[in-house]
């Protein structure tokens, strides 16, 4: 930054103080307008994770004030790379992530692809089904634990209603509160795989598929020649973003299932907030804090070429 | 960060659809048309998927008017006679009482008065809903405005001017998104606790800001990047310096960006959880973890909390109508557009 502020001279013809007497320079008025974003950025982005890189090779402990801290090295990311029960929330993690999102993909690509038919009154559903997706995580997994009440809730009854299922709890069961997480996920967020699509499907030029007609090539043909090509880059940029935010995810399931029963549903985000706020290893969470940036980090870079190779294609 | 772009100067076809039919009746319409079975039946699943999807939003509005009983009853009611029950208990703490002591009182002043003492209880004073909601709105609005704010002022800059490094700036503005909240969580907490800023008003606000501000940036960018650059060069010709052809000429094209994306940061800002989860614990907490904390007597108070999310839930629902144009390019930072 400090190379920055020291840039002067170069004035556009008109000099500082050009017609009308206020006139910046354009470089003058990109640096007063870029400025304070990017000094706000650091101070509440970028100067914390400089913070958590350092507190990360410490033993410190943020509810013992008066303690000496030590230094410990790698240890911290050892313990963390090293302990089978991190790599198993991990797992729990990515299980959560692909299921949702395979659903969300599957449901909202083949929604897009009816919406696209233009029925009659298809803005307003569209705009009906869009609802869930902007609704507070938080709040939708506090409301999603009353659907999913073993007695009372609408969810079992509905499910008994058609599949006569018996007494069953979705958030108490070692084997439901896994789908319990990717039903309320996939209620949420399928509307957005398929928004994304749907904005594929119309860029698509219609002579493509005239042309297509007049070869006489089959309906099959056509979706798997002409539309999947065309709406893959814009599905990959709909995963990518779900991938990043799921892999994040930490109000809904928080508020739904807590991570129970057990660990059954503990996200990588609840160990770390445990391990932060509850058991106060402020040293070692902030490494396992930095583990999870550089993984999403990499992963969305790696995603991004490969997305821009699928779009050149 | 590059994503598909569908804008501007990729040329839309004409769609089969607004060609003049009247001569290509026999030809090519009913190529690439669906046919009206195929349009009736899609129709058909799409409205069944939004019915169902609607379901759980529905529900929570209706136990909202439920009484505790009728909330947990089963089968399930739909028909019920309702109350006003949950949004008395919502705002309201009350305590439970002798019926000799009930007897003893002077007759209810108000319709909530005798709602609360029919359960055997009487009023105690005003619950920290209110108070929480009336944190949500200040920290939304906030936030919002600063975010915007500056959001406005660098996407212009992004948009008009050469900066160096300006690749390099932008995906840093945006990856600033990609930190897990817990993660952040963790040294602002010590920061805000060595600063002061622990549980206050300023210390929300300041860190919505600057969650929205990336996510302003690059939103705006597209909005101004949009509008034609040859009307601020126009006005420029007119006398107009930079900095004022910036505020009469390109703000009120720009303003309807502005707005969806104000919108967009406001929405973001209510519905934030994680930050408001562990900064906050009474005087700046907001309305989302406060409202499982709603308890009754024996477990959940089901209608209150319903009571609760259906007033929490209710503006982003009516603004999210609102903002129906112009949602696809929120939701991807403004990669997709229309």
């Amino acid at each position: 930054m400090s190379g920055l502020t020291n840039r002067k001279g170069a004035r556009s013809p008109g000099g500082m103080w050009g017609a009308g007497g206020a006139g910046f320079s354009p470089r003058t008025i990109a640096w007063l307008f870029i400025t304070p974003t990017i000094l706000l950025l650091l101070a509440v982005n970028i100067f914390p994770l400089i913070w958590t890189v350092d507190l990360s090779f410490t033993d410190f402990r943020a509810n013992q004030p008066g303690r000496v801290i030590k230094s410990v090295g790698t240890a911290n990311y050892e313990r963390i790379l090293g302990d089978a029960d991190i790599w198993d929330r991990l797992q729990t993690t990515a299980s959560f992530v692909c299921w949702s999102i395979g659903l969300e993909v599957l449901i909202g690509f083949g929604l897009a692809l009816l919406i696209n038919r233009k029925f009659k009154g298809h803005a307003t559903w569209t705009t009906l089904i869009l609802l869930p997706m902007m609704l507070s995580p938080a709040v939708v997994g506090i409301f999603w634990t009353y659907l999913f009440q073993p007695q009372s809730g609408i969810f079992n009854y509905i499910v008994n209603f058609f599949l006569d299922a018996g007494d069953f709890t979705m958030i108490g069961d070692v084997q439901l509160a896994p789908w319990a997480i990717v039903i309320v996920d996939v209620w949420m967020w399928t509307p957005y795989v398929m928004l994304i699509c749907l904005a594929g499907l119309r860029a698509v030029p219609q002579y493509l598929y005239e042309a297509a007609e007049v070869d006489r090539a089959s309906r099959l043909r056509q979706f798997w020649h002409i539309t999947l090509p065309m709406v893959l880059p814009f599905l990959m940029l709909a995963v990518l973003f779900r991938a990043i935010e799921n892999f994040k995810m930490f109000d809904m399931v928080v508020s739904l299932t807590a991570g129970g029963p057990g660990s059954t549903t503990e996200v990588a985000s609840i160990t770390l907030k445990r391990a932060a706020f509850e058991s106060w290893k402020t040293g070692y969470s902030s490494a396992f804090a930095i583990i999870l940036f550089v993984v999403v980090f990499g992963a969305a870079n790696i995603y991004v070429k490969f997305l821009n190779k699928v779009k050149q294609r | 960060m590059s994503a598909p772009d569908t804008s501007g100067a990729v040329a839309n076809p004409p769609r089969a659809g607004r060609r003049p039919s009247q001569e290509l009746l026999t030809s090519a319409r009913s190529i690439v048309e669906p046919t009206p079975l195929a349009r009736w039946s899609s129709g058909f699943f799409v409205i069944l998927y939004a019915l169902v999807s609607l379901i759980p939003i529905v529900w929570i509005v209706l136990t909202s008017f439920k009484t505790p009983p009728d909330a947990i009853a089963y089968p399930p009611k739909v028909l019920f006679q309702p109350t006003l029950e949950g949004y008395v208990n919502l705002f309201t703490t009350r305590t439970r009482q002798t019926p000799e002591y009930m007897a003893s009182l002077p007759a209810p002043e108000t319709w909530y008065d005798e709602l609360v003492r029919s359960r055997n209880m009487v009023i105690a004073g005003p619950s920290r809903y209110g108070d929480r909601y009336v944190n949500s709105l200040v920290i939304g609005f906030g936030s919002t405005f600063l975010a915007v704010f500056l959001g406005t002022l660098a996407a212009y800059a992004f948009s008009r001017f050469k900066v160096p490094l300006k690749d390099d700036l932008l995906f840093f503005i945006l990856s600033t998104r990609m930190m897990p909240p817990i993660a952040v969580a963790i040294p602002i907490y010590l920061m805000y606790r060595d600063v002061g800023l622990s549980d206050t008003i300023i210390g929300m606000i300041l860190l919505y800001t600057a969650v929205n501000v990336s996510f302003a940036v690059w939103l705006l960018k597209g909005f101004i990047d949009e509008i034609p650059r040859e009307y601020e060069e126009a006005a420029m010709v007119d006398g107009y310096t930079r900095l004022q052809a910036f505020r009469r000429v390109v703000l009120p094209q720009a303003i309807t960006g502005i707005a969806a994306t104000a919108i967009f940061c406001l929405i973001f800002a209510w519905n934030e959880y994680a930050f408001a989860l562990l900064l906050t614990s009474g005087e700046a907490q907001t309305a989302p973890p406060f409202i499982p904390l709603i308890i009754g007597e024996g477990g959940l108070d089901w209608p209150a909390v319903a009571a609760g999310t259906t007033l929490f839930l209710l503006p982003v629902l009516f603004f999210t109508v609102l903002l129906r144009k112009h949602l696809l390019r929120g939701i991807t930072f403004g990669a997709v557009r229309k």
